[in-house]
């Protein structure tokens, strides 16, 4: 393997400091999923890694606060897919975790890393993005939230300012009642990404949110608030034209070996239909 | 900082305090640093499982992981599954039940069996396929692998 610096600060400000000093040569490093990968074959080629898992501030725990729940920047996703408060009030993102990768993946892959990579195929986006999560970051200019709608630009490329990093990730706690689900298009369980990623929100007053991914540079938001999606009993040909309005936002690349664009489009909409289905029948018996 | 980095780690319960290059693998520091060959380099992109290993009670892809991460943890290998230079219950199971064939995957399927019995000492079949399935065996001896890690949790579960 290529050679690099490798530095393991205690603090925040000692890790802000060696993103100051090595600029663009810096590389913040997690679980090590991605970036070991990339260290070996020579896509990425720092002058430093930052271990970030010895930092004060920076732990792994799942806290419940005030009116939220906030992820940790080296929280693992077994963590998350296991957490009785993840599975209580954000099932789809329990859901989600549990799908990346492998059992070993999941023990050293963090939420936080996973956007941060910003995968247009990033299994937590999505959910992030129905139950409005907001990213902590803490950077030369001090805190800063980011909305996660505003975090995402194309894979690889967040809104982070250079030279910060992300501390956490905050879900505000649902004020009323929700049901949600995530589902994706996989061929194998275990080892592959994601060819469409979906999640689905519903809430007590009708608004459906649904946020997909692996169609195009990056994850997707939109949101239907006449009712209509959310009605159990709203006919199926009422509820096609939103549900393909909500869906236009998908753009495949024709050059992804996964699946193809006309696949990909025909099974976002199977997904969407069958998370949304999810989320209602969950809204209707009380899970969140 | 520099290239090299001091770690303190216990591996299969004996104790290392050794300096590693940074760039080093947990995976090739087991094998190339220690002489633990029972861990397997296949794909080194976390994809096969053949270097699983367990750290800190939880299985992880060695490939994946820079050997100064393990600082200050305890590492198990499957060298560590035996005892006493004989086949640990769970070992057992997999000779007694032909999970073996060519053999290559055994020790990642082995550290993610007992990494799974460590956590649930009574699976169900579903949950050993869960467990597993961050293991590929190319010669697809998943049925006896299953059978072999059921029949050991019974053993040692009771």
């Amino acid at each position: 393997m290529q050679a690099f610096a490798y530095a393991r600060p205690e603090s925040i400000p000692e890790a802000l400091a060696l993103l100051a000093e090595h600029g663009s040569g810096a590389h913040l490093l997690a679980g090590g999923t991605d970036l070991v990968i990339a260290l070996r074959n020579g896509s990425l080629r720092p002058t430093v890694v930052i271990d970030l898992k010895r930092v004060t501030g920076l732990s792994p725990a799942i806290r419940r606060e005030d009116g939220h729940l906030c992820l940790g920047a080296t929280t693992v996703m077994r963590d998350v897919e296991r957490d009785a408060e993840v599975l209580r009030h954000f099932p789809a993102l329990a859901e989600a975790a549990s799908w990346v990768g492998s059992v070993q993946i999941r023990n050293r892959a963090t939420v936080v890393g996973n956007i941060c990579n910003a995968s247009p195929a990033a299994d937590t986006a999505p959910p992030l993005l129905v139950y409005g999560a907001v990213v902590l970051a803490v950077g030369p200019d001090g805190e800063r939230r980011i909305p996660i709608n505003d975090f995402f630009v194309r894979s690889r490329q967040t809104t982070l300012p250079a030279g910060s990093l992300v501390t956490g990730i905050e879900l505000p706690l649902p004020a009323g009642r929700m049901g949600s689900a995530y589902t994706r298009l996989t061929r194998r369980r275990g080892t592959d990404l994601a060819s469409v990623t979906m999640c689905a929100g519903v809430d007590g007053a009708g608004v459906t949110r649904l946020a997909y991914g692996s169609v195009g540079p990056r994850p997707v938001l939109v949101c239907d608030e006449s009712g209509v999606l959310a009605d159990p009993a709203a006919p199926d040909e009422v509820k096609a034209p939103i549900l393909e309005e909500m869906l236009a936002g998908a753009s495949p690349s024709p050059r992804s070996m996964r699946a193809g664009p006309e696949y990909r489009l025909a099974m976002l909409r199977v997904l969407g239909r069958r998370a949304l289905q999810t989320a209602i029948d969950r809204l209707a018996k009380g899970m969140a | 900082m520099n290239d090299r980095f001091p770690i303190d780690l216990k591996v299969n319960g004996q104790r290392y305090q050794v300096d590693v290059p940074v760039y080093r693998t947990l995976l090739d520091f087991l094998r190339d640093d220690l002489g633990l060959t029972g861990t397997k380099e296949c794909c080194v992109v976390g994809e096969c499982g053949a270097c699983t290993v367990i750290v800190d009670g939880r299985t992880v892809n060695s490939c994946l992981m820079l050997a100064v991460e393990a600082d200050g943890g305890e590492v198990l290998t499957v060298e560590g599954l035996a005892a006493g230079g004989r086949p640990g219950p769970l070992q057992r199971a997999f000779l007694e039940h032909g999970s073996a064939q060519c053999g290559f995957c055994i020790p990642g399927q082995l550290m993610s069996a007992h990494g799974l019995l460590l956590e649930n000492p009574h699976p169900a079949a579903a949950e050993v396929h869960e467990a597993l399935a961050g293991n590929l065996c190319r010669c697809a001896g998943y049925e006896q692998i299953t059978e072999a890690v059921l029949a050991a949790a019974e053993e040692v579960g009771g």
